[in-house]
């Protein structure tokens, strides 16, 4: 498969001199055309940072973001607006990105502008059946909505300019583990029956066995490993990711506990 | 929004401020009297009932008749005065705090520099140098000097509401620039803003009494402040003509106190969770957000009485 | 090994302002020396609510209706109007609440914390002896000493974690409620608060916990047993191995297949969530291993 996005480079500061904080340093990686790619870390690995940068809301501090052949790195105006089109998102916390004035109607209207009355009208519908919502939830508001339901919207949201990629940013993170299969499968539903890339970002190595095709590490700023599901989960190479592995809790084993005092210390 | 189990507080100013309106707005119906006509003499003293309720000031006119007109311009120019302030103040703060960059320096700079110069001074100043003194033109003077102070605590509030996510996902919709100000940004500010616009209006009530009281007010009209400047060249307060003075002193003490206490009880309007009153009890079903929100609202039970104590949470961990 | 802690029949309902919300509903529960129970469930479960009741700190909206707490031998009457001994908060039953350690105020270093604690319960107490207890504490429990000169901000999450913990333990309380102490923490702090848990029941710091969570891959490593709440009541509980591998009831069937891992399982095949369990099935009775 081509890669549709290439990233060249990568890197974020944050401040200057002492005080600089490298939240991202030297981060290169493609992105496969129809294929769902997930960056793992923990907090603090830069990975949300990333993201970030590869939407466009966050200046790069230096190197090159290609996607479809076309150099992306610094978009401003009207250029950035037309790249939204291609490259859309949904976030982590499904309370506030919701304006909470708005109904979930509003909330798409502005999207159903953007492309076009009719067009738009036609999207409503078929972006909110991906995701198994139907047009009554338009004249909610969010406070009325639990948690998986918002979070669904904002996918339908997103799909309403038929993207080339979604990124979602910890997207599951605040739901409950329930909750999180369904949107899981939601996400493999849209790579399988609309061919969509998608960029998946997440603390937890379980959801990327689930989803992934392609596993990137993130640790402290840096990409550590990177490669196909089953090579990164069953035959790791870096310390990092063996020692991740090892310590994540398991539901039908149990992880060795070590004694308290010769386990490592995180700084 | 319902009203219900709203304070003491509330309902004492509001009762106030729908009666001094009514005054303002009826009192020249009912009074009937031209209060520039001549009814009586010097300080007559004041005589049930009509238009001698007061008395009346030095030229003989009724000092009723001259209440109920200058509170109505009193309260006009105040009103005026507060909403240029305040609408002046809400969109230099909106573009400031949330364009940022450059235009934010340029508008803080301007900000800070209004806001060092005592508003008194230059309103002194631009009067006197007035060719026509009116209420309008007063209320246009008063609202351009007062702004600033709404225009920073707007900017605050707007520069902390644009790091929000659905700023971020307005953006990604292809929102423009203007619409976010107006439908992500601004409500969000709103309850802010009335209550800002309030003490707006009862702040530029007071300017005006003062610019009267130091012989600048409006040359065409009575208001409060005209009142107490001759009140006080005439000497009424030396004879004891307290008609003249008194009226006029309290009703914009009233004036200025029922709309401080309306400010400080508008937090629980906008604010539901602040009220007390008596619940009812009522057992209904709730919705899957009702009982995700009561988890989220937990930080009431928890506290572990002098151990730990949480903060509101955000949402992040609740389950 | 006898029963630690034995509560009964407890019924919790937030009062607001014109609807109920009954969030335990009639629920007994027993911990038993040296156990840790862990108490899973989803968002609206009651399972914090719970929580917050045995560990004596409900407070308005949330009454506690009915129930009875009895520990050593002494029944503390929990309904109603009842009045709790003070004693009893952070030294019989102490709570770790969720977000705790972001609560830390961030002007003051750690020390201030133990101090108020300890003193909220002897004002004797000297802030010598204060500090001198907990360091000894802290030093047993693995982590530098110097942790007590430090500001929050200077602590990273996993040991600002183990810090408030141990804190929360100062008063050699019987059983310690932990509501979701894992949940903020990256996968090797996790771990490592773990061993930190185990090894104080080991050392009789205190003698039973209750680990609230919705994370099960966590209970399975830490919880001895194991009560799945849904909708203010549990419906099933028993041991650790037998609750994840041959769970009975639908909703602890459900829950348990929606979890993830990295394990070969889960790489190919399509898991389907909760929504095509019958709901319905959900309020069967509960089920109970012995």
């Amino acid at each position: 498969m081509s890669a549709i996005y290439t990233v060249e480079h990568l890197t974020k500061t944050f401040g200057h001199g002492k005080a600089a904080v490298h939240a991202v340093e030297d981060v290169s990686f493609d992105l496969a055309a129809g294929g769902i790619t997930v960056i793992v870390g923990e907090s603090g690995s830069g990975k949300s940072t990333v993201a970030r940068m590869l939407l466009g809301l966050l200046p790069v501090t230096s190197g090159r973001l290609v996607f479809q052949d076309k150099d992306v790195t610094h978009l401003k105006g009207h250029a950035r607006t037309a790249y939204w089109r291609d490259v859309q998102a949904v976030f982590q916390d499904p309370f506030s990105s919701f304006n909470q004035f708005f109904t979930v109607g509003t909330l798409l209207s502005r999207s159903v502008r953007l492309v076009g009355r009719d067009v738009g009208k036609q999207r409503l519908e078929e972006s909110l059946g991906h995701v198994g919502m139907d047009l009554s939830v338009l004249d909610r508001y969010p406070h009325q909505l639990s948690g998986g339901q918002r979070q669904r919207v904002m996918i339908a949201r997103a799909l309403m300019m038929r993207p080339k990629l979604l990124i979602a940013d910890e997207a599951t993170s605040m739901l409950d583990a329930s909750l999180r299969v369904n949107i899981l499968n939601v996400l493999k539903d849209l790579r399988d029956e609309l061919g969509m890339t998608i960029l998946f970002i997440t603390h937890d190595i379980g959801q990327a066995c689930y989803l992934a095709d392609r596993i990137l590490v993130m640790e402290n700023g840096a990409m550590i490993e990177q490669g196909p599901t089953d090579e990164v989960i069953f035959n790791p190479q870096h310390e990092y990711t063996k020692r991740l592995l090892a310590d994540v809790p398991k539901l039908h084993t149990a992880i060795e506990l070590g004694d308290l005092h010769e386990s490592v210390e995180t700084p | 929004m319902s009203l219900r189990g709203l304070s003491p507080r509330f309902w004492i100013s509001a009762t106030l401020i729908i009666v001094i309106v009514l005054i303002a707005l009826l009192g020249p119906l009912l009074v009937s009297i031209d209060p520039n006509a001549t009814i009586g003499g010097l300080y007559d003293r004041p005589r049930c009932c009509g238009t001698m309720l007061l008395g009346t000031d030095n030229e003989g006119q009724s000092v009723l008749a001259n209440l109920v007109y200058g509170t109505r311009t009193s309260l006009i120019v105040g009103l005026l005065a507060g909403v240029i302030a305040t609408v002046i103040g809400l969109l230099i703060g909106l573009v400031s705090g949330y364009r940022g960059g450059w235009i934010d320096d340029l508008l803080t700079a301007v900000t800070n520099v209004g806001l060092a110069i005592p508003a008194i001074v230059v309103i002194i100043l631009v009067s006197v140098s007035l060719p026509k003194r009116n209420i309008y033109t007063l209320a246009l003077v008063i609202g351009l000097t007062a702004w600033f102070w709404v225009a920073r605590a707007v900017r605050a509030q707007a520069s902390s509401v644009r790091t929000r996510e659905h700023i971020d996902v307005a953006r990604l919709s292809g929102a423009g620039f203007w619409s976010i100000l107006a439908r992500d940004i601004l409500p969000y500010l709103l309850s802010y803003v009335v209550m800002a616009a309030v003490l707006q209006v009862s702040g530029a009530i007071l300017f005006e009494s003062t610019l009267s009281l130091l012989g600048l007010g409006p040359g065409d009209a009575t208001s409060l402040g005209t009142m107490l400047y001759w009140a006080i060249a005439w000497g009424s307060v030396r004879t004891g003509a307290w008609w003249a003075f008194v009226p006029p002193t309290l009703m914009l003490t009233l004036i200025v106190f029922s709309l401080l206490l309306l400010q400080s009880s508008l937090n629980e309007v906008f604010n539901p969770r602040l009220r007390r009153g008596r619940a009812a009890r009522k057992k209904t079903k709730l919705s899957a957000a009702d009982e995700e929100a009561i988890e989220r609202s937990r930080p009431e039970v928890v506290g572990a009485a002098g151990l730990l104590e949480t903060p509101a949470s955000s949402g992040t961990e609740a389950r | 090994m006898g029963t630690l802690v034995d509560a009964r029949n407890i019924r919790g309902v937030y009062y607001l302002g014109g609807k109920d919300l009954v969030a335990v509903d009639d629920v007994s529960v027993r911990i038993e020396e040296g156990e840790v129970l862990g108490l899973a469930g989803e968002s609206g479960s009651g399972k914090t609510t719970l929580g917050s009741i045995i560990s004596l700190i409900a407070r308005p909206p949330l009454h506690v209706e009915q129930g009875t707490l009895e520990i050593d031998g002494k029944v503390q009457e929990l309904g109603g109007d009842a009045k709790i001994p003070r004693t009893w908060r952070g030294a019989v039953v102490s709570m770790l609440p969720q977000g705790a350690m972001n609560s830390l105020s961030p002007t003051k270093r750690v020390r201030h914390l133990v101090y108020d604690v300890l003193r909220s319960h002897d004002r004797k107490i000297t802030k010598d002896e204060a500090l001198d207890r907990a360091r000894e504490r802290i030093t047993t429990l693995g982590l530098p000493a110097r942790v007590l000169d430090a500001y929050p901000h200077q602590l990273s999450g996993g040991m600002k974690q183990r810090t408030v913990t141990i804190i929360s333990t100062l008063l050699n309380p019987r059983l310690l409620v932990a509501d979701e102490p894992t949940s903020a923490l990256d996968v090797t702090s996790q771990k490592i608060l773990i061993e930190m848990l185990l090894e104080m029941l080991d050392k009789k710091i205190m003698s039973g916990v209750i680990f609230v969570t919705h994370d099960l891959p966590v209970l399975r490593t830490v919880a001895s047993k194991i009560a799945v709440m849904y909708e203010g009541r549990i419906v099933e509980r028993g041991p650790t191995e037998v609750m994840v591998d041959h769970p009975q009831h639908p909703y602890t069937q459900a829950l348990m297949s929606s979890v993830l891992a990295p394990e070969p399982k889960y790489t190919r095949t399509r898991i389907e969530g909760m929504s095509s369990f019958d709901r319905k099935l959900f309020n069967a009775p509960e089920v109970i291993h012995r």
